[in-house]
């Protein structure tokens, strides 16, 4: 009887079976990086704006403090977008004809608000509160990064729960004095954790991980 | 040609072989090595396929349909359209899928437990009682799945994995137990079944007429010769695999037992609760072995090898598990008189009296009452009155999981949140598309692969008994 299969088809066999097993490992891995990815997230995705404002030109250049505009943050849930008519405490007097500010004079004329895309939007059945972590010593930059360097606003973290989760199991990694909250420059020190453990008795800071206290 | 049968294990006296009633044997006279081979391999490598197998194919296809109505309708329309609300949250998914899990387990029993006790009656009903198994945990694993609604994303509650939440499943919840007591069942289950399937793949691949089959048979063969090494290798396999599997019959419906009972519902919340399941597993699966053995050897004309030996073997292990599963129901009406705990008194009054009286009753008349019929010989040699037993076995058994899980759902301690359940047409789609699935993929088991496996039947014929082991 002839053989069925060339002999090279032993070493095939052998082969697939151990190719089958790391196919099979790295495309788990594949799946996981995949999900935590900026294709997923939109983590680092600059975002088309109606006006091409920058942050890095208002914060550094300028030096205008994060509440000028987000007048809310301290004391309530969202930290609030500036109405036109904050922009135009200055724009009244500079670039007050510039052809790239056009959309926000248009809304002073017919009083329409610009509808600005959001960039950090948590899902709707998380509930979060900027004026807790404001007050409790949890910087802006924490979440938002450096803001003074960004051109136009990108998301910089993932969002996703295991972020939140990274600060809410372990606050002392990242919480700074309550004078530097508004600092983006601020710095984490060489003995953080040492210091977050202080801040942390220090403002009464609970490690909040029961589901109900972000899921509503 | 066909490899060389392995030749120890199986040994009897030949003065005990020929002592043996004609009722007690477990393969017909006149058989040799030939006549075993050729018999069990005709079934798969006939060209023409029977018009019967093409009947009970499209039978079994037809109901599957309703599988996929099912699916799609709970994909497009959402979980609402099941029976199952407040207070009965679980209803027929949790129902069936104990049905058909404990189904499996006489597979596993067969396969495994009674080969490592010697039991030779196994060897012909081993094969399609571990492809039972496999359909059955396949049908099983349907339900959990689906249950979540949208389950391309319950992975992260069934599995644990680093998902971007940062969360593992509740490690302390018998669910999570329940994940991993199924999927080790189901692997270990196609190992077993597949490396005993290797031998009889190579008998197959020799015979097989045209290319393409000797092809697909060779590569699942993985290249077995027959030679004493790989008997070797492969009785060393088998039996670590037997050993592996031994502890499963008994702990996967055990943990399927703890999803009830570390519940505290009255009726559920019992320590009888696993030794009282697995008793209920091996019974109906055993009577579903029957089920199928029936009709196998009568329309693939096995009688010669599915003895009538065999059968009354399987009703006696199904009689014998089914007292058991009565003196399970007999505790629960002690515990809850005994535990003077109102609810649990109550509990077992609505049982017996309330809106499901009536299915309490069925289940005791079908569980309980018929199988003490098989007492009698004649009734138990009777293909007839086993094959109609199987049925009324496999319905008490569904009907006990209804019972457990719906009367003490349904009542519980708030009368103000008492309500009652029913299946909607979507649930019963699923159930019978299920058994559709099960039909289906039995039936291209029998037309593609030797449902009674070859080499160890080529064991019990008269030439392989070896004489020199008897001067020990």
């Amino acid at each position: 009887m002839s053989q069925i299969f060339h002999h090279s088809t032993n070493t095939l066999s052998r082969f697939s079976i151990f190719g089958g097993a790391f196919l099979a490992a790295g495309g788990l891995w594949l799946m996981l990086e995949i999900t935590r990815s900026p294709y997923v997230t939109n983590a680092g995705v600059a975002k088309e704006q109606p006006v091409p404002f920058s942050h890095a030109h208002h914060v550094a250049d300028v030096g205008i403090d994060c509440r000028y505009c987000h007048t809310s943050v301290e004391k309530s849930a969202t930290a609030g977008i500036p109405p036109t008519r904050t922009c135009m405490n200055c724009h009244t007097q500079i670039w007050a004809q510039s052809p790239m500010l056009e959309p926000v004079r248009e809304s002073l004329r017919t009083d329409k608000s610009i509808e600005w895309v959001k960039v950090n939007d948590l899902p709707d059945f998380v509930y979060f509160n900027h004026s807790a972590h404001v007050n409790k010593g949890v910087g802006c930059t924490t979440c938002h990064g450096r803001v003074d360097k960004m051109p136009l606003m990108w998301q910089e973290k993932s969002l996703q729960m295991e972020w939140c989760l990274d600060c809410h199991r372990a606050p002392e990694k990242y919480v700074r004095p309550k004078g530097e909250v508004f600092n983006v420059a601020w710095e984490a020190p060489k003995n953080q954790l040492e210091e977050g453990r202080k801040l942390v008795k220090e403002y009464k800071i609970r490690t909040r991980t029961s589901c109900s206290t972000c899921h509503r | 040609m066909a490899s060389p049968a392995p030749q120890h294990h199986h040994h009897k006296r030949p003065d005990e072989r020929t002592h043996q009633a004609e009722a007690d044997r477990l393969i017909a006279p006149g058989h040799d090595f030939g006549t075993v081979t050729d018999t069990i391999s005709k079934i798969v490598l006939q060209r023409q396929t029977p018009k019967g197998w093409w009947l009970g194919f499209a039978f079994g296809f037809c109901l599957l349909q309703l599988m996929l109505y099912a699916i799609g309708n709970l994909l497009f329309v959402g979980i609402g359209t099941w029976g199952v609300t407040i207070p009965v949250g679980w209803g027929f998914d949790i129902i069936n899928f104990v049905w058909w899990i404990g189904i499996g387990h006489a597979g596993t029993l067969i396969s495994a437990i009674l080969l490592l006790l010697r039991q030779e009656w196994r060897t012909s009903i081993n094969r399609f009682a571990e492809a039972m198994t496999l359909f059955a945990v396949a049908c099983a694993g349907f339900y959990p799945i689906f249950h979540t609604g949208r389950p391309w994303i319950a992975f992260y509650w069934l599995l644990p994995y680093p998902n971007t939440m940062g969360l593992w499943p509740n490690f302390r919840s018998p669910l999570i137990w329940d994940v991993f007591a199924v999927t080790t069942y189901a692997t270990v289950s196609a190992l077993f079944w597949f490396v005993g399937l290797i031998p009889d793949l190579a008998t197959l691949r020799d015979r097989a007429k045209s290319k393409p089959w000797k092809i697909v048979y060779g590569m699942a063969a993985l290249g077995w010769r027959g030679s004493a090494r790989h008997w070797h290798n492969y009785e060393t396999a088998y039996l670590l695999l037997a050993g592996l599997a031994t502890p499963l019959v008994v702990s996967v419906h055990t943990v399927v037992s703890f999803d009830f009972a570390t519940g505290i519902v009255p009726g559920w919340h019992a320590t009888i609760f696993p030794p009282y399941f697995v008793a209920g597993a091996i019974y109906a699966g055993f009577a579903m072995v029957l089920t199928l053995s029936i009709p196998l050897r009568k329309f693939y004309g096995l009688e010669d090898f599915i003895t009538m030996k065999h059968l009354e073997n399987m009703a006696k292990v199904m009689m014998a598990t089914g007292l058991i599963v009565g003196y399970g129901y007999m505790m629960e009406a002690f515990f809850a008189w005994y535990s003077s705990n109102t609810y649990e008194e109550f509990m077992i009054k609505n049982r017996m009296f309330g809106p499901y009286a009536l299915s309490y009753w069925a289940l005791i008349l079908c569980n309980v009452v018929a199988p003490n019929l098989l007492w009698i010989k004649n009734l138990r040699t009777n293909v007839t009155v086993l094959f109609l037993m199987s049925f009324v076995v496999s319905v008490g058994m569904w009907l006990e999981r209804f019972v457990i899980i719906v009367t003490s759902l349904s009542r519980d301690y708030l009368p103000s949140s008492w309500g009652l359940y029913a299946g909607t047409h979507v649930d019963w789609a699923a159930f019978i598309g299920t058994i559709g699935l099960f039909i289906t993929l039995l039936f291209l088991f029998v037309r593609f692969l030797p449902a009674i496996s070859i080499f160890e039947m080529r064991t019990l014929v008269p030439a392989a008994e070896m004489p020199e082991e008897e001067e020990k």
